[in-house]
């Protein structure tokens, strides 16, 4: 490539329309998209699940699933208009012109394949192996920040954390070092701290490399502080397009201000926060509804030949959880935290410590007083794709627990059900409906629904909106907040992400390792905290920099 | 992986014990007299019957019988036929047929039915795979001894290709037809398992990944997803082995093949405990040990399985 005085742009968008053929009739997934990307500049296209900004993205590699296709417009590849072309120039393009980070680490690597072969074989398809190429693949390993790259090269994707699993694919992406990298979503599924560590590993890449990114994101927070243009998209629509500051500060669009003031990462940095109720409770004389003291849960790990390791993922952990407030409990993965939800729920067994809920020891109880408190503690966990039964009608779903003990008769539990689908801000239709039926906003609103029918004094949210859009997630947290204040409810809410922490917590636990490193009220948390693990946490999230 | 070899190796034991002395009780309360098959109901005088009863064991009790056997069979004498042959010199003759018949018909299926079944997957909706749908599932309804004594009829008789009977020798051409018969129905079934494998593995992401590294459509096809897709197909090939061995007695019948089947038919026909003990009994290693190859074979092709 030649370098000229007025540089021509290396992807260009022009009118782009894409539709899925479905037996419902065609979709359009993507309308009069446009918007360019130049060389090694960085591009962002933000939107919720559904907006058409994967898609978009898709079909300028060629990849979009078999009942779609670009039904308008042009996607101009350094000047070539691909949006047509066959298959093997596709193939010849994918790799070494248009590289791709996926987004889920877990799914996108074979799980039958070395590490190592999965390098290799990008480089041989792309005619890049040179006569060495095992040296070749532990250099790209090493680029893209594994340590021990020949040892990792000889490892399968089951033996890499999700962290290095996305590594692996960033050194994939840009093992053949192609002039336009698509990052879809890269490090949504992994933790704040690792996810700060991947992609200024990718900024540093890229940069050196001359590649042009174009990254997928639903956060705009994190689009802002990584990109230097934003295009936001909508429905299938670009409804903004412009430098990325321009519009996080002065957005034109109304979904683009919604997007703003509910991107968690943002609001957190501004110190938005819900109404506290704990103020309406004097400090010191609001008893403990929820006492954990000195908790363990050690577990043991089989290593093979009859060995056994011990594994301690709770270590002496103590707090309490006065009633009618909101304690959150932040970690990373692998932390203990959702042990600890477990625990409380009595759904494991802990190893040593008391768990006193209202004034009685729990884990001793027995199984009808169990019931009873099962009665009053009630969870609300994180996918709402596999926490309903596909096969319950979401009527079914939510008397199931009041038929179990026994309230009501029919009548008056089908009654029940219309009003708890209010509550939740369901129609009353809906019960007749099954979760397959629903949006993940929608099923996560009949899981709290489902919880509330008992009439519950705690719930157990267990990362309840780590699964959501960031506009559901803020709508769920406010329909959860609004319940607290009619209520008087008491949450213990385990979520690895602090920017919901600061929206909906009064009193937050920071965990490492199994160990509580910090504990204080929400506010004093975020103002100053004390611990390194906790400044870390917070210096993560995306677009701290920014307001 | 060593240990968990011997272990599944000395499972062995008990399973042959199990089965041997169930085959064993079934026999001996099955209604009849084997002496009265052998002598092929002409009379008999009470001290020939009873110097038979002696030399087969007849006049012992169950257990003491089944004791005996098993105290033979440390010795590797597999006893005798009531026409006085040895069972071992038998099941040594069959035995060898059988295994060609039951390879070759495992070949067959293996190959033709994961081609078949990439095929039609990768071309999930199009005709070839409407047309292998419709194909596997008249062969999965359609009986064996129909299917096979069509087969016979038309190829071997009509057309003349083959000859539409084995020899004794039963060459690895003569038993072709037999073959074809034996596995169509296994066929049908690996058409059909690798085609579902494949459409889910094809949309994976990491084959899409695998796409999006600049491979060719051949590359993804036979790295990513073939690998993936052969994992159900392997676990029912190889307990298919052992049934293949075992439920060859139609086909053998039909194309009077000298092997297993036939060798057990006759000696269920005549009573004679120890040739149905001992044609069981090797079933039952076939089995044991198909099934241990299908589990290394399951840890070769998944690397997330490891035994201990």
């Amino acid at each position: 490539m030649t370098e000229t005085a007025t540089p021509k742009p290396l992807l260009e968008i022009k009118d782009l329309a894409i539709t899925f053929s479905t037996p419902d009739g065609p979709v359009h997934a993507v309308r009069d998209a446009n918007f360019t990307v130049m060389p090694g500049e960085t591009v962002a296209i933000v939107g919720e699940s559904g907006s058409g900004k994967s898609t978009s993205a898709l079909a300028a590699i060629g990849l979009l699933a078999g009942n779609g296709s670009v039904s308008g417009g042009q996607i101009l590849f350094d000047g070539e208009d691909i949006s047509h072309a066959s298959e093997k120039r596709f193939v010849e393009l994918r790799g070494n012109h248009i590289g791709m980070v996926p987004q889920d680490p877990m799914s996108n690597l074979n799980p039958v394949w070395k590490i190592g072969f999965q390098v290799k074989e990008t480089l041989k398809a792309n005619g890049l192996a040179g006569d060495n190429p095992k040296q070749r693949v532990s250099q790209i390993l090493a680029d893209a920040g594994l340590p021990n790259p020949e040892a990792r090269a000889n490892q399968y994707p089951h033996e890499f954390s999700g962290g290095m699993r996305q590594r692996a694919l960033i050194a994939i992406g840009l093992a053949c070092r192609p002039r336009l990298l698509i990052a879809d979503e890269p490090t949504s599924a992994l933790d704040v701290t690792v996810q700060q560590q991947i992609l200024d590993h990718l900024d540093t890449m890229t940069s050196e490399l001359g590649t042009a990114v174009l990254l997928i994101t639903h956060d705009l927070g994190l689009a802002a502080e990584r990109a230097e243009k934003v295009v936001v998209m909508y429905k299938g629509r670009v409804v903004e397009y412009g430098p990325a500051l321009d519009i996080l500060r002065n957005p034109q669009h109304p979904y683009t201000k919604r997007l703003i003031s509910s991107a968690p990462s943002l609001s957190a940095q501004r110190g938005d926060k819900h109404e506290a109720i704990v103020d309406e409770i004097v400090p010191g004389k609001a008893e403990p509804l929820l006492k954990i003291s000195n908790l363990t849960k050690v577990f043991d790990i089989r290593k093979g030949f009859g060995r056994k390791e011990k594994f301690t993922a709770v270590d002496n952990a103590s707090f309490e959880i006065p009633k009618g407030t909101t304690t959150a409990v932040v970690g990373e993965s692998g932390s203990g935290k959702s042990t600890i939800a477990q625990m409380v729920l009595n759904l494991l067994d802990k190893t040593s410590g008391e768990i006193t809920f209202d004034g009685e020891q729990i884990g001793n109880l027995n199984e009808k007083k169990l019931f009873k408190y099962r009665r009053r503690v009630q969870p609300i966990f994180q996918d709402p794709y596999g926490s309903l039964d596909p096969m319950y009608s979401i009527y079914r779903t939510i008397e199931e627990p009041l038929r179990i003990h026994g309230i009501g008769n029919s009548a008056s539990r089908q009654k029940k059900v219309a009003e708890l689908l209010d509550q939740v801000s369901m129609p009353a239709s809906t019960m007749h409906r099954f979760p397959n039926e629903l949006s993940g906003g929608q099923r996560q609103r009949i899981a709290i629904a489902r919880a509330l029918a008992l009439q519950p004094e705690m719930i157990v949210c267990d990362e309840a909106v780590s699964a959501l859009d960031v506009l559901v997630q803020a709508q769920v947290l406010e329909l959860l907040d609004e319940l607290q204040r009619e209520m008087g409810l008491t949450y213990l809410f385990i979520t690895h992400d602090l920017a919901v922490v600061r929206q909906i917590a009064d009193n937050v636990c920071v965990m490492e390792r199994g160990k509580i490193v910090e504990q204080g009220t929400a506010d004093q948390i975020f103002a100053a905290p004390k611990s390194q693990y906790t400044r870390n946490l917070l210096g993560a999230i995306p677009g701290a920099s920014l307001i | 992986m060593l240990s968990f070899m011997l272990k599944r190796i000395a499972q062995l034991i008990p399973v042959f014990i199990g089965a041997t002395l169930l085959v064993y009780f079934l026999v001996f309360a099955t209604p009849g007299n084997p002496i009265e098959a052998l002598s092929g109901g002409k009379p008999m005088s009470d001290a020939t019957r009873a110097a038979l009863e002696a030399q087969y064991n007849l006049d012992k009790p169950f257990w003491v019988q089944y004791g005996l056997y098993l105290k033979n069979l440390l010795t590797f004498d597999l006893g005798t036929s009531f026409s006085g042959q040895e069972v071992s010199a038998m099941l040594g003759r069959a035995f060898p047929v059988t295994a060609r018949l039951a390879i070759l018909a495992l070949l067959i299926e293996g190959i033709f039915g994961i081609i078949f079944g990439v095929i039609a997957g990768m071309r999930k909706g199009k005709w070839f795979d409407s047309t292998i749908l419709i194909a596997s599932l008249i062969v999965i309804a359609v009986p064996t001894f129909v299917l096979g004594f069509v087969l016979q009829f038309v190829v071997g008789v009509k057309l003349d290709l083959v000859k539409p009977t084995v020899s004794g020798s039963a060459t690895w051409g003569e038993l072709f037809l037999p073959a074809l018969v034996l596995g169509l129905v296994s066929l049908a079934y690996v058409v059909r398992l690798t085609r579902t494998s494949v459409i889910e593995n094809k949309s994976a992401d990491f084959v899409r990944t695998a796409t999006a590294k600049g491979l060719s459509r051949r590359r993804v096809i036979t790295v990513h997803i073939l690998r993936n897709s052969l994992i159900p197909v392997v676990t029912f090939l190889g307990a298919d082995l052992g049934g293949l061995m075992g439920g060859a007695i139609v086909t053998e019948g039909i194309f009077n093949v000298p092997g297993v089947g036939h060798l057990l038919y006759q000696a269920i026909q005549k009573g004679e405990t120890p040739t149905v003990v001992a044609v069981v009994g090797v079933l039952v290693i076939v089995f044991v040990v198909a099934n241990l190859v299908v589990d290394m074979l399951y840890a070769l092709l998944d690397p997330r399985i490891r035994y201990a």
